[in-house]
């Protein structure tokens, strides 16, 4: 497994998609499906950033990335504040220009590219977020 | 992430290089409103040379369209999307929103 923690600072996304591709593609996952793996990450943060640690100074990221069989899983901790995730609107992908609404843009594109995205909130570890990608599955 | 503009008669060519996710987004966003600011609404985005588009990226080319497209005075096309990129802006619907061009020039000469 391997382990890193970031500053919660738009500055490192950059560095967060470089640190979960490096795993993904040791564990030969396609190049298509390493960009979706960036591109989750990378959501999964900015939401973090934005969200959890909103009017938050110094916040931190911790990032696990472990690969088991055909299934590579990214944990993300963050001691922001918590959000539930069902009260995140989908957003409706088929709206007129005016209508369209970026909200829960991020949320909505970490489902779709991942085979599984779960969240949990607890008062000890903080708000973890799980995010796993099997080989040749969804996106 | 590197943006330059090229102005052209009929239109305003925007080139975005690198990455574009929340860190770089606003620069996107800045040289959009740059345009649309001097009263241009006519632009083709040349993302021939983009390596990566998050949902920050989409966010500005959203607010950008908003604009351009407001009393019909004209609109954002995108050119040369690339195929990773392409595939996300499907994913949230957003192929629906630009015109795409597979080149440049071609893009230009829609307007």
């Amino acid at each position: 497994m391997r382990k890193s923690t970031f500053d919660a600072n738009f500055h490192n996304l950059d560095e967060i998609r470089e640190f979960v591709a490096e795993t993904a593609r040791q564990a030969g996952f396609s190049d298509k499906e390493i960009y979706s793996i960036q591109l989750a990450a990378d959501e999964a943060s900015t939401n973090i950033i934005e969200h959890a640690y909103a009017g938050i100074e110094n916040g931190k990221i911790e990032i696990d990335c472990s690969i088991e069989g055909d299934e590579l899983k990214i944990v993300m901790r963050d001691n922001g504040k918590s959000f539930d995730p069902s009260s995140v609107p989908e957003p409706n992908v088929k709206a007129d220009l005016s209508e369209r609404k970026i909200g829960g843009l991020g949320m909505y594109l970490m489902r779709k590219l991942m085979d599984e995205v779960t969240y949990e909130s607890l008062p000890k570890t903080g708000n973890v977020l799980t995010l796993i990608k099997r080989k040749g599955g969804a996106g | 992430m590197e943006i330059t503009t090229k102005k052209f008669k009929s239109c305003d060519m925007v080139v975005v290089k690198g990455r574009v996710d929340s860190s770089t987004a606003p620069q996107l966003t800045e040289a959009l409103e740059g345009i649309t600011g001097d009263g241009r609404f006519k632009i083709v985005l040349d993302m021939s040379a983009l390596e990566y588009m998050s949902s920050a990226g989409f966010r500005a080319l959203l607010s950008g369209q908003r604009v351009c497209k407001r009393y019909n005075r004209g609109e954002i096309v995108l050119a040369v999307v690339p195929e990773r990129v392409k595939e996300a802006l499907e994913l949230a619907g957003f192929t629906e929103l630009f015109k795409t061009f597979d080149d440049a020039v071609e893009a230009v000469g829609h307007f």
